[in-house]
């Protein structure tokens, strides 16, 4: 039997409000297994966050959740416009999302402070023009 | 305690075994086996919503009957305050608690009116305990047993008071063993519910070792003899209300937050919209400045519990008549007798949903499902007697269906098997 458990899915750019798709269906399988529930709500608060980014500057991309004894490790790659300056982008407040998706509620410049405070590491790579990926990891 | 005493069951030689019952159930409890839906009594949160979509009325909910307070000297009637708002042109709540004495009782104990105290408490905890904003509604027993199998994160936000027809149950005990001397036991306390949950909560508190409810019994069984007997009484009631709106306004959705004074609330009814509510709740998605929110299983509020007769929308527009000229409040005139409103039991999450009780055996199992699902056809069509095929994937790995319960791996097994047995008569 597999000692790891592998979930991917695709975030589709089409509709931002079916943004958290992944997210659910990953709480529902979390829970399922047992998972401690303060653990389950990072990661869902987490990978809710990277599924908002994916929608609104990377025209969606693709998740893979990896569930061990140890952890629970999130991929979130993009082949988006990239982050010029991560270190902007990780202060909370900075927003380079439209006036359009503001107006819904969304950009308030929390997503990457979100993810980062709500994950035990987080790592980025990025690269102009090519797109983003995300790993975090949240250990239990 | 009984820790799964649930109310509603199947009355074998009604049920058809058809699915609509399985396809309605918010937390999967119902299979069809052998042609019989079967209720998993741990999952089972006593919503009623099967009762309300079952076309061969086969689902039931236990209750008591009027008869039962022979078994006592003194009964107390507790209407719930849906009640009122099942009969026609009520103008005043004095004849039909008139008339619940005409059919027998002794007393009666408006539920609303201990609603108002439960509001006022409510008010003093919200207001101590903003760590735990925003704090959910534990009058609607149902929320309370879902949150308990499904929400753990949420269990710290529950109200941790008793629901006003247990206090009215305790207040009215008190009166009673006041007003005729006899010893407690002796008094019988009827509840007049509208659903089936509160059944279950007499049998089975949360939050608290013992009911003081001896009787539950259901509006619509009592609803044909009361009204002809509001006929009777009509021009001579006795003066026996003692609530104003706040607590009647507890039988729709709205009302218990309404009762809070305070505009920082959700208040939701319909058990997908509670589910809805909870699980973003969970996520974080709700202003952190939100003190409250109220949760009803039944569309409209308890008026549109599954033990009531009249349309819950036409029910809410009969109390909104009937509250129009009543005071704010009236318990303050009523003698109060001495109560702890809060909890006793610390209540815990049961994991009823769980595969294993370790994460490697719940990992080898979701594997199992997650490869099972590939191999059925996503239709969750239920013929198998499962609501979905990962909800059959899932009774497979737990060892209690077959994959072959599914019609088209059936179908295409025989189809195979055809093609050989042709295959062979070739040669």
């Amino acid at each position: 039997m597999p000692d790891v458990m592998e979930l991917v899915y695709e975030v589709s750019n089409e509709d931002f409000t079916r943004a958290g798709e992944a997210s659910s269906d990953v709480k529902r399988k979390l829970k399922k297994l047992g998972i401690p529930s303060d653990v389950i709500r990072r990661v869902s608060i987490a990978l809710y966050e990277g599924e908002i980014n994916m929608v609104i500057h990377a025209y969606g991309g693709k998740v893979t959740v990896t569930i061990s004894e140890e952890a629970i490790t999130m991929v979130l790659a993009d082949k988006g416009p990239g982050i010029p300056d991560i270190d902007k982008a990780m202060e909370a407040g900075y927003s380079t999302a439209p006036d359009n998706v503001r107006n819904l509620g969304f950009g308030a410049g929390m997503g990457l402070p979100n993810m980062k405070k709500n994950s035990d590491e987080m790592n980025i790579e990025t690269q102009i023009g090519v797109g983003t990926t995300v790993t975090m990891t949240v250990k239990l | 305690m009984d820790l799964y005493g649930n109310s509603v069951y199947l009355l074998e030689n009604q049920c058809k075994g058809c699915t609509n019952c399985i396809k309605h159930c918010p937390t999967q409890a119902i299979r069809v086996r052998n042609g019989k839906a079967v209720i998993s009594t741990e999952k089972c949160i006593d919503c009623g919503e099967c009762i309300r979509i079952c076309p061969h009325h086969a689902k039931k909910a236990k209750r008591g009957f009027i008869d039962a307070i022979n078994n006592y000297d003194y009964s107390v009637a507790l209407p719930a305050p849906a009640l009122y708002g099942q009969v026609n042109h009520l103008e005043d709540v004095n004849i039909l608690l008139t008339a619940l004495k005409a059919m027998g009782f002794d007393d009666v104990y408006e539920v609303s009116a201990a609603a108002e105290i439960i509001s006022r408490e409510s008010r003093e905890y919200i207001t101590s305990h903003r760590e735990k904003w925003p704090i959910i509604s534990t009058a609607c027993p149902t929320v309370v047993r879902l949150i308990q199998v499904r929400y753990p994160d949420l269990m710290d936000n529950l109200l941790p008071l008793i629901t006003p027809a247990e206090l009215a149950a305790r207040q009215a005990r008190a009166r009673a063993v006041e007003r005729t001397g006899l010893p407690p036991e002796r008094i019988g306390i009827f509840f007049i519910s509208p659903c089936p949950s509160k059944v279950t909560a007499a049998k089975s508190p949360i939050g608290y070792k013992h009911s003081d409810i001896d009787c539950v019994l259901a509006i619509k069984d009592l609803y044909p003899i009361l009204v002809s007997t509001m006929g009777e009484v009509a021009d001579h009631p006795e003066d026996l209300a003692i609530s104003g709106k706040i607590g009647i306004s507890w039988g729709i959705t709205g009302g218990e937050a309404g009762g809070l004074l305070s505009d920082a609330y959700v208040a939701a009814d319909g058990i997908e919209n509670i589910i809805r509510v909870l699980e973003d709740l969970e996520d974080d998605k709700f202003s952190s400045d939100l003190e409250f929110i109220e949760l009803n299983a039944c569309n409209g509020g308890c008026v549109g519990g599954v033990m009531t007769v009249e349309n819950p929308f036409a029910a809410k527009a009969k109390m909104q008549a009937l509250r129009k000229y009543m005071p704010v409040s009236a318990t303050h005139n009523v003698k109060t007798y001495p109560y702890d409103a809060e909890w006793t039991d610390n209540v815990e999450y049961m994991p009823v949903f769980e595969l294993a009780d370790n994460l490697k055996d719940s990992m080898a199992k979701m594997s199992e499902i997650e490869a099972l699902c590939k191999e059925l056809p996503g239709l969750d069509c239920g013929c198998c007697g499962a609501p979905t095929c990962r909800a059959l994937a899932e009774d497979v790995t737990r060892g209690v269906a077959k994959k072959s319960d599914c019609s088209y791996v059936l179908r295409e097994y025989l189809h195979k098997l055809t093609d050989d047995f042709h295959e062979l008569n070739q040669i």
